[in-house]
């Protein structure tokens, strides 16, 4: 409906200066035109909910754990006037739900917060507890302009809470007035209560000194080939507030102006996604209401990845882990999130060939969905495409035992309990070409490998693996 | 830089009905009554536009250099190190930038710059104000203030200190006017904050300027007089005990201090560099 209206705004004024142009029409061509507006309310709750949709509180999913039921309004407590929003904040085993939140709808079709620069509000605790996420621009349909703070702390009295807006231009037409999500993490999992009075968009004049960043405002790099994707993380805007207090929110991407150095390299769209198209190196940046964004993703692009070697096995001596040659002889989690890993895994899918591409590894795995039985098996068979002269990947063949758990002990990265490994570090590549590895399944596999579980792989940072099997000679 | 708050309640009356005079006088163009001094400077004497690339004009400005005689911190612990360096102090596309620097230099953590006009321009009573752009952020305090020009001989508080602007860096939209003199000084000053509403010292410039006759001594940000302070309010806030000394020529000063007892140390969230920008400095007389 809202493009209909947009497309024939366009046409409309398109139209107006043809015939500005063709008829000398005198009249000027902007009285025909009026731009659709919206409300400038900026009053969400007062005394009463202002404009919002009927159901005025509208909960996350249930089914997800959010209870609706602590919502509501207390005429007992009020900052000004006679009530407030009153959110008791349920216990982790509540029946009815072990968190609460959710969000306050524009009953039209939406608000212009052009006009404006923070949300704010009056909230004050039963007790000195902290709320997880409060914000607004979520609307349960595209998020587009979602802004969040985390970690609002709250008083035992009355206190007023300040959300600057990233970009009060981009809010032209906005239906998420709030947002917010509150569990019992800071309060041993003791459940509260808070009220929240004289909720508002308003123009302070204060917001200032804006600070965005991207990536955390990390200047990152990483090699890549043709095919990687990224989506750019760590998105946030800071401003300086009139109580000297720098205040954080995190902003959707469509308040940045995203921009890549070189567009035959990578090329970045509105939200922030990163797709790598050509060799070369380019510069990933951003800037939010025309400030730049401190952070960065410096991107060395090596072009098309080749194909890696085709593999000369007969399949009936072949446990395939990874390979478009083979039928896997177990499926694989390739992205375990060990605690700690730094690792940045992507599956590569090209025409008809995948590829297992890490950056910035510091260890990960590919752990097997079930062990497997490798007593006939001689060799695991691995082809690395290494990134850099120094790629140096350690691989860590993992017989998880009769027990088929994967144990590790935390503090030496070494095999526990009766979990055994085999270590091979892959060095000494050419870099940017693919490179066949051949393991021998000798050392501790030699007396055991019949629960093969994982390879554990460490260091590197940056390489591309393809056709993992393990085979007879 | 000796100059503490105290907040004081007396004056702010005065104000208003001052503001009150001020416009009836604009409008009607009458006498003043004789409760209240008005002033009527309009000899503009100095026009100090920053007009010439470089240093500031030598013939006007001098720098105090260090951390202070006493190696304290000019007396309040403050951070910085003064130099003359064109990375802390120049001129550029018509404006002074008073630089602060987070650097390790003679011993300090922090470089920024102050200067003077003793010996070069001093005067008595008449119209003192500057169009700045104040700097932000925990530990930033930036100053434009005055000295009694006899300090050599009569040392402070003897000499008098009339602080036109103040400012804390961590409260951006506050601005602090002080005199300090015998018997009320430190965090005894007679002082006023003065809070712009919907709105901050460090986004666009301001005009911070003093009326300054035999009587009084009038505040005003802008537009709006927000302060007047006389002989009578130091009588008052110092028990008889205060003397006024505001009765002879003082001397200009303006730097940008990092740190110290009447803004606390910056902290990480505090970035640099930060500068204080200056359009102009005008004086008038009558």
């Amino acid at each position: 409906m809202k493009n209909i209206r947009n497309i024939h705004l366009r046409f409309i004024v398109l139209f107006s200066l043809g015939i500005a142009v063709f008829t000398s029409c005198e009249r000027d061509f902007s009285d025909d035109v009026q731009f659709a507006t919206f409300s400038s309310n900026g009053d969400i709750f007062t005394d009463a909910p202002v404009g919002l949709t009927d159901e005025f509180f509208d909960s996350f999913d249930p089914n997800e754990g959010a209870n609706p039921e602590g919502f509501g309004t207390d005429d007992n407590v009020a900052f000004e006037g006679s009530s407030s929003i009153r959110i008791d904040v349920p216990a982790p085993d509540d029946p009815d739900g072990g968190f609460i939140g959710g969000i306050f709808l524009d009953r039209g079709d939406g608000r212009d917060l052009t006009g404006f620069d923070a949300l704010t509000f009056y909230v004050k605790g039963s007790i000195t507890a902290t709320i997880g996420e409060v914000g607004f621009g979520t609307d349960f349909e595209e998020n587009k302009f979602a802004v969040i703070a985390q970690n609002i702390r709250l008083s035992t009295d009355w206190r007023k809470v300040i959300i600057p807006i990233p970009d009060p231009s981009k809010l032209i037409q906005e239906r998420g007035m709030f947002f917010f999500s509150a569990g019992t993490q800071t309060t041993n999992g003791f459940g509260y209560t808070f009220w929240i009075d004289e909720l508002r968009f308003e123009k302070l004049g204060t917001i200032a000194q804006p600070s965005p960043t991207i990536f955390f405002g990390q200047d990152i790099s990483t090699p890549v080939v043709n095919g990687i994707e990224f989506v750019i993380t760590g998105l946030s805007q800071t401003f300086n507030l009139s109580s000297g207090i720098n205040q954080t929110v995190s902003a959707a991407p469509a308040y940045f102006d995203f921009s890549s150095s070189d567009s035959s390299v990578a090329i970045v769209n509105e939200s922030g996604e990163i797709v790598v198209v050509g060799a070369g190196n380019t510069s990933i940046t951003a800037q939010l209401a025309n400030v730049r964004a401190s952070g960065s993703l410096d991107i060395a692009s090596n072009g098309v990845l080749p194909t890696a070697p085709l593999p000369m096995e007969l399949a009936e001596n072949v446990s395939s882990i990874f390979s478009n040659e083979y039928a896997n002889a177990v499926e694989s989690i390739f992205e375990p999130n060990f605690g700690g890993s730094t690792t940045n895994f992507q599956l590569l899918s090209n025409d008809d060939e995948d590829a297992l591409v890490y950056t910035n590894n510091n260890f990960t795995g590919i752990v097997f969905s079930n062990t497997l039985d490798g007593t006939s098996r001689t060799t695991l068979h691995i082809d690395v495409y290494p990134f850099d002269e120094s790629t140096a990947v350690d691989v860590q063949i993992r017989d998880v035992g009769a027990n088929q758990v994967l144990e590790t002990n935390t503090t030496t990265g070494l095999p526990d309990g009766d979990d055994v490994d085999r270590r091979f570090l892959i060095e000494g590549l050419t870099p940017g070409q693919w490179t066949s590895i051949e393991i021998p399944l000798d050392g501790n596999l030699a007396a055991q490998r019949n629960n093969l579980g994982a390879l554990i792989l460490a260091g590197g940072p940056n390489f591309i693996f393809d056709n993992i099997y393990f085979f007879t000679e | 830089m000796i100059m503490k708050y105290i907040p004081i309640k007396t004056i702010q009356s005065t104000v208003l009905i001052c503001l009150g005079v001020i416009a009836m006088s604009v409008i009607s163009g009458c006498e003043t009554d004789e409760t209240q001094t008005v002033a009527t400077f309009t000899n503009l004497v100095l026009d100090e536009n920053f007009d010439t690339e470089g240093a500031p004009n030598d013939q006007l400005w001098s720098f105090d250099i260090g951390n202070g005689p006493g190696g304290d911190g000019w007396g309040n612990q403050e951070l910085q190190y003064y130099t003359d360096r064109s990375d802390n102090v120049r001129v550029e596309n018509g404006v002074l930038l008073i630089t602060a620097r987070e650097e390790s230099f003679e011993g300090s953590q922090y470089t920024s710059a102050r200067l003077i006009t003793k010996d070069k321009f001093e005067q008595q009573y008449g119209r003192f104000e500057a169009r700045i752009r104040l700097p932000f952020g925990q530990g930033i305090w930036p100053a434009f203030w005055m000295l009694g020009a006899d300090i050599d001989e009569n040392p402070w508080p003897g000499a008098g200190e009339i602080d036109i602007m103040e400012y804390r860096g961590q409260e951006p939209s506050i601005l602090i006017g002080s005199v300090h003199g015998p018997g009320y000084n430190g965090g005894d000053a007679i002082s006023k904050e003065f809070t712009l509403e919907n709105d901050r010292f460090d986004t666009g410039f301001h005009t911070f300027g003093i009326e300054w006759g035999p009587d009084f001594i009038n505040y005003y940000v802008d537009d709006v007089l927000y302060n007047q302070i006389t002989p009578e309010d130091v009588d008052e806030e110092t028990d008889g005990e205060g003397v006024w000394v505001f009765d002879k020529p003082f001397f200009i000063l303006m730097n940008l201090a990092v740190g110290g007892t009447f803004v606390g140390s910056p902290n990480a969230e505090t970035q640099f560099p930060q500068t204080m920008i200056v359009d102009y400095v005008r004086v008038y007389k009558q």
